[in-house]
């Protein structure tokens, strides 16, 4: 009984549009409805993998993703050693840069589009007046898509770093702190600690966290893709991934079937790749598997 | 791994012990604030100058570009926002009657999910929690939600489309269950043998033992909905129903918007620190619950971010 709300939500918005999924393989008109449209098989699928879109789009997914989990992981796993070593030493500077270091996380991307607009549009942006102060010249940013693999990387450190160190801070905290003491009396400096006692602990934090991304790797986050690039079409090249052209192929264009086709095979293959990062965390820290 | 590195460092302790624990003067402690000052100062760079512009004039920001502190402090942006603010309050509405609906419903609903969930003698627990775990694996995608609201459950251009598809988050649901399975099992059973029905026991003993549980998911419900243009973007063409966050969206796509309706006003309106100014009144709020409850915010991050999210 008191689940029944809970259930009801779940079932309308999550398990509906999963059976929707048959969207993909129909040719979809409104007023016949998602039943009464006719079937087509692999039609709308073979459509879609005749553009070129179709390898673009999730070549800059996975480039993308690959490139977020590790620069994110590195700066997180940097910032959470040197907040624990300030630990002990100051513990109203140390929450300071802990809050201050989380605070990107709380902005939606639009905001950081009008942060990032602040920075790099043409005539004003702080980016172009710097370089013309040193005698350089003005780049126009928002036509150039080959900046931006970097500009969205380090959008997304800036935006998650925080959050993500807090946890892996939160993990070394929870080591226990006599392995680091007997290490001190042996004389191991302070690296050797990190590379033999804090990131051993860690592995299986880490491990799980990158294997989920993993997971997810064939999720583009959509606000990013969409807000921060100003939805430029010059940056497709760079910036287009699946989630993007899915609601633009579905909303400006129109094309169900091609939106449809897109959805479905990001659903598939991710799904997939769940299982699978799921499996291989089962066979390297089995009790760390999430099902 | 605790148990193989241990006896190894053990055995290694009887070796003569140093100093260095508690030397006085540590220049690389010193180092690491230092780093970690600059960098503080770095992910803080881009609000400070939305702020400084938001201060500055039109023409100060044509001339000098975004600078970090405004050449002239003028509130004329502010002024003018709030000079014509019908279109800015009504979003503004919209957005906090979202925000405190959807959390306070969503906390509610995924508490009453959760908590079955957590009791070993509830048989359907495990099937259960599957349907809700589902869900996480696998999803629709755009298309079909976007049929679904648009086509069979008409509720585009209703506030129903800025709350329901929130309302249950999984890994939040999981998070509560695992609160609720953490508390003594005894509670229940004393309340059961007083003669206490499931929903007292939940709203009497469950819900006043988990608040920082509740606490916590509240705040990331609350920032979620706050935070939201995507469902807007999707569902929501009524002027009157914008929230905040997508009538910025607007804004910056199309300055136009603010150009045209000044000059039904004609006054010269001061566009980009206009935006800006928009930007930092709808940053305010998060950032004032934040400094607030800051402590929430990251023993949150902690409970739930184990996990993964």
């Amino acid at each position: 009984m008191m689940m029944l709300p809970g259930l009801i939500v779940l079932f309308v918005f999550a398990y509906l549009p999963m059976f929707g999924i048959i969207i993909a393989f129909k040719d979809y008109r409104a007023y016949q409805g998602v039943v009464g449209s006719r079937w087509v098989g692999l039609k709308n699928f073979y459509y879609l993998f005749e553009t070129d879109d179709a390898r673009r789009i999730v070549v800059n997914t996975l480039e993308m993703n690959a490139l977020f989990i590790a620069s994110v992981l590195l700066v997180a796993l940097a910032i959470a050693l040197l907040l624990k070593e300030v630990q002990g030493s100051s513990r109203w500077l140390a929450k300071f840069y802990q809050s201050t270091l989380f605070f990107p996380y709380l902005f939606s991307y639009v905001i950081i589009n009008y942060f990032v607009f602040a920075l790099l549009n043409r005539s004003d942006g702080l980016v172009n007046h710097s370089l013309q102060a040193v005698g350089g010249s003005a780049v126009s940013w928002y036509q150039s898509p080959q900046y931006w693999p970097v500009i969205l990387t380090l959008v997304t450190v800036w935006k998650n770093g925080g959050f993500w160190s807090i946890v892996y801070l939160a993990g070394m905290l929870a080591i226990n702190p006599e392995l680091y003491e007997a290490a001190t009396m042996d004389g191991a400096s302070k690296w050797r600690q990190i590379w033999h006692i804090t990131l051993p602990m860690l592995k299986p934090l880490i491990i799980i966290n990158v294997l989920l991304s993993i997971g997810r790797i064939f999720y583009a986050d959509f606000g990013l893709f969409y807000q921060v690039t100003r939805n430029a079409p010059e940056l497709y090249p760079a910036t287009d991934v699946i989630d993007t052209y899915v609601y633009r192929t579905l909303t400006s264009i129109g094309d169900v079937g091609m939106a449809s086709a897109a959805g479905t095979f990001q659903a598939v293959i991710g799904f997939v790749l769940v299982l699978f990062s799921n499996w291989l965390v089962r066979r390297t820290e089995p009790q760390s598997a999430i099902f | 791994m605790q148990s193989s590195s241990l006896p190894a460092i053990r055995r290694a302790v009887p070796s003569i012990p140093r100093e260095s624990k508690y030397r006085p003067f540590r220049p690389g402690r010193l180092a690491i604030h230092a780093v970690l000052l600059v960098l503080s100062f770095l992910f803080l760079l881009p609000l400070i100058l939305l702020v400084s512009a938001s201060l500055s004039s039109e023409t100060d920001i044509s001339t000098y570009g975004f600078t970090f502190l405004p050449h002239r402090v003028t509130f004329a942006a502010y002024e003018y926002v709030l000079q014509n603010p019908s279109q800015i309050v009504t979003a503004y509405a919209v957005t906090v009657t979202v925000t405190v609906i959807g959390t306070l419903a969503g906390v509610l609903v995924m508490a009453l999910l959760a908590y079955p969930l957590s009791r070993t003698d509830f048989s359907w627990r495990r099937p259960l929690s599957f349907v809700v775990f589902f869900t996480l694996l696998f999803s629709g995608g755009l298309v079909p939600l976007y049929i679904l609201v648009t086509h069979y459950l008409q509720i585009q251009d209703t506030l129903w489309a800025l709350i329901l598809p929130y309302l249950v988050m999984p890994w939040y649901v999981f998070l509560l269950r695992a609160y609720f399975a953490g508390l003594p099992r005894e509670l229940i059973d004393a309340a059961k043998v007083d003669g206490a029905g499931e929903w007292r026991i939940f709203f009497q003993i469950i819900v006043p033992l988990s608040r920082p549980a509740l606490a916590t998911v509240a705040l990331f419900c609350a920032l979620t909905y706050w935070n939201d243009w995507y469902l807007a973007l999707l569902f929501i063409n009524n002027p009157a129903l914008e929230p905040l966050q997508y009538l910025l969206y607007q804004i910056s796509t199309n300055i136009e918007t603010l150009q045209t309706s000044s000059q039904a006003f004609g006054v010269q309106i001061p566009a980009l620190s206009a935006q800006m100014a928009i930007a930092v009144l709808a940053i305010g709020p998060i950032t004032l619950a934040f400094l607030a409850v800051q402590k929430h915010f990251i023993s949150g991050v902690t409970l739930g971010g184990v996990k993964g999210e």
